[in-house]
């Protein structure tokens, strides 16, 4: 199934749950590798449900949800990448869904792929992304009193941290 | 001086109370015990690392375990924004996953390359297959070695190292480096082949093979490792899948998935191959020993792959016509999934114009691995833990990048 | 019995100081904490494999503090983790050295500037005795390391007062 097909099927289903979809620069090629370049814009408080619907619907069976970045578009806007896949329809798509660095708050998928729960919670340290809905979210990497989050392009190291100097 | 007051507090995640539990003897007798909390690592021998595992435990039976990583953090995702060309990256990959660093370089570089659409000649597709997959053996007899310590046999450890150096030796003779190599680079190698490398690769293979066979006797059919290893810790396939988990661990529960096959990159689909899952030939699908024995039947396949490209190895040129500075286009971003000897190592990769990456995210295959053991130990006994995580064969430098 | 085999007759005497006596026992027994934290870690278990046989100079791993003469700080020091190499550190008992293997435990190493979480250097928070350089060190640079700190070991003085 190609990215427009889901897409077609999603807007039916979903409506104003998809905001636009966009073929990225770097797209064009139609070989195998280059596939992973479509993606689909997603509400951020509508994630869950149209996670299930993706993993559920039997033409959709996207079982396997590759990877999940958080990113900091550098202009006041935070997002979540998810790269699903399916290992029965062997395609792949990509759901994007962005928020606002004042009201950092997304949906939590990670009733609908159990990997969702670690990614979700390195997003919420890194970038400081609430995820709302998720069963256990504590900073991961980091320790629970690090102050800011590393990833944001303008984070500024702390100079210390319990008595030890942090930049060199 | 450091403070060390931060210490104390246990970071159990919600309020946790300690309960009352009830565990059988032998005898069927239910007695009363209670619920204690007992914490490994992060310096423990047998965490492969700083993993700290929190383990809640009633009498001998695991009610729950809560890992605590970062003991590693070391930023990579950091280093890539603020470096200032893609090719400076390429050691930082390497340190990612120390064991496997080949592979790992060579995830890195395959994903800036489809970024700038170049292809690679041939001999470089050749050399990047075999070295990935002596790699992948190093890297598996790192896990089998250790895995053997972990079941309490010390011997296969010896054995083990002493054929890893002999891929090492393969390694600085091409490079110069033995662990962290810097070998693959964009748009091809640093160095091509030096002339004596291919006699000394079929050696290898000649010596490896009866080596395999070896190790199979001396550990994996030893009574005493199947009766630890049987049974213990099953991953079913439904949990895995949902999990994410992948390469070794994900096969060993009995899914044939290997991206080397199903999502093709370089030669692979050139080059006659099988992936090997776990059957449950002693046990259950998905237990210790068939992830154990996926890693051993990897090794032969490897073996097989470097003698096909060693055999089939080209005459060419090692380095691709590539613009002297890389700079994709903006806004272009992908992401690549390759197989690693762990699993599915993925860049993700946004472009923004400029010759450093406006943001780089590693999907480690030992991170995802590594989030699955609460629900593969929970309910079993405490002395299968070490069996059970030693099974997942995790990289805390990948873990925690 | 090796060197000493078949040399001396029954009943001969030696005469030597009683601090060369205690060192020559000490650094010949230098029992080593496994502390693997990162790469250097897997250069430090290929040393201890067959091919190197770091046991010939009596490095005898220990998986406990209580018992180690010597902890390899093998990898990079995360700030995390560096409360944690304090406490046992303290827990060693004297007299006790380490060995700072790697650059990322020397200085920081290749995460020295931008590595928001990395300890920039071990001996920020515990003394060092002996730096091994490299990225990873080389387990033969290792063996040299251990030779160093047998080196300092020899002319220390457990007799001497010290003040």
């Amino acid at each position: 199934m190609t990215a427009q097909e889901i897409f077609d099927i999603l807007k039916i289903r979903f409506g104003d749950a998809l905001i636009e979809e966009k073929l990225s620069a770097a797209g064009g090629s139609a070989s195998v590798g280059y596939a992973m370049q479509v993606w689909i814009n997603i509400a951020p408080d509508k994630a869950k449900e149209i996670s299930f619907f993706l993993r559920d619907d039997s033409a959709m069976q996207f079982d396997y949800l590759s990877c999940l970045s958080g990113v900091d578009y550098n202009n006041g806007t935070l997002g979540i990448v998810y790269h699903l896949s399916s290992m029965v329809h062997k395609h792949k798509i990509v759901l994007k869904t962005f928020c606002t660095k004042e009201n950092p708050h997304v949906q939590s998928v990670s009733d609908v792929w159990g990997t969702a729960n670690w990614h979700e919670r390195e997003v919420f340290d890194l970038f400081g992304i609430v995820i709302d809905g998720h069963p256990d979210l504590r900073r991961i990497l980091l320790p629970d009193d690090w102050e800011g989050n590393p990833l944001r392009k303008d984070y500024k190291v702390q100079e210390f941290y319990h008595g030890m100097k942090v930049p060199y | 001086m450091i403070d060390l007051t931060m210490l104390q507090p246990p970071t159990l995640p919600t309020d946790y109370t300690v309960k009352l539990g009830h565990t059988k003897t032998s005898t069927g007798k239910t007695i009363r015990t209670e619920e204690m909390i007992v914490n490994m690592g992060p310096q423990h021998p047998s965490t492969h690392g700083v993993l700290r595992l929190e383990i809640v435990i009633d009498g001998e039976i695991i009610v729950d375990c809560i890992p605590h990583i970062g003991y590693l953090h070391r930023c990579f995702e950091k280093h890539c924004e603020q470096m200032t060309n893609y090719q400076q990256i390429i050691p930082y990959a390497d340190r990612m996953d120390y064991c496997s660093a080949m592979t790992n370089e060579w995830a890195f570089v395959l994903a800036v390359e489809r970024l700038l659409k170049i292809e690679v000649p041939e001999r470089v597709e050749y050399i990047r297959v075999i070295m990935a997959e002596l790699q992948r053996i190093a890297s598996h007899l790192i896990a089998v070695g250790t895995y053997g310590i972990d079941s309490g046999a010390f011997t296969p450890f010896l054995y083990t190292f002493i054929d890893r150096e002999k891929i090492l030796d393969l390694f600085e003779m091409t490079c110069g480096a033995r662990l962290l190599y810097n070998y693959i680079w964009i748009g091809g190698l640093s160095h091509d082949l030096p002339p004596n490398f291919i006699g000394q690769a079929k050696d290898f293979i000649t010596y490896f093979h009866p080596r395999i066979t070896m190790l199979n006797d001396l550990l994996t059919y030893n009574e005493i490792f199947v009766k630890r290893t049987a049974n213990v810790g099953v991953l079913p396939k439904d949990v895995a899948i949902n999990f994410a988990v992948s390469g070794p661990q994900l096969r060993g529960s009995g899914v044939n998935w290997d991206l080397r096959r199903d999502d093709p990159y370089s030669i692979y689909h050139k080059l006659e191959w099988q992936p090997q899952i776990g059957k449950g030939e002693v046990g259950t699908v998905g237990d210790c020993w068939d992830r154990h024995i996926v890693r051993m039947r990897e090794m032969e396949q490897s073996l097989n792959i470097i003698e096909q490209a060693l055999a089939a190895l080209p005459e060419g040129n090692v380095k691709a016509a590539i613009p002297k500075r890389i700079r994709p286009e903006k806004d272009a971003e992908i992401y690549v999934r390759t197989e690693a000897s762990r699993g599915e190592l993925g860049y993700y990769i946004i472009s923004d114009g400029t010759t450093s990456p406006f943001r780089v995210k590693a999907r480690g295959p030992a991170f995802v691995n590594l989030s699955v053991l609460p629900e593969i130990v929970r309910g079993g006994l405490i002395a299968d833990l070490v069996l059970t995580a030693g099974s997942i064969d995790i990289v805390l430098g990948e873990v925690d990048r | 019995m090796g060197l000493l085999d078949q040399r001396f007759e029954n009943g001969n005497v030696f005469i030597t100081s009683l601090d060369d006596l205690l060192n020559w026992a000490r650094l010949s027994s230098l029992w080593q904490m496994q502390f693997g934290l990162a790469c250097c870690a897997i250069e430090m278990m290929a040393a201890s494999a067959s091919n190197f046989d770091i046991m010939r100079f009596g490095v005898i791993p220990r998986a406990t503090p209580r018992q180690v003469d010597v902890m390899f700080v093998a990898g990079t020091v995360t700030i995390k983790m560096a409360s944690r190499i304090k406490r046992l550190y303290d827990q060693m008992s004297e007299p006790r050295y380490i060995i700072s293997m790697g650059s990322c435990s020397n200085c920081g190493g290749p995460y020295w500037e931008h590595g928001y979480h990395v300890l920039k250097g071990v001996d920020r928070v515990i003394p060092v005795d002996v730096y091994i350089p490299g990225c990873p060190p080389r387990p033969e640079a290792l063996l040299e390391g251990i030779m160093k700190l047998q080196e300092k070991v020899r002319k220390e003085s457990m007799v001497k007062k010290r003040s």
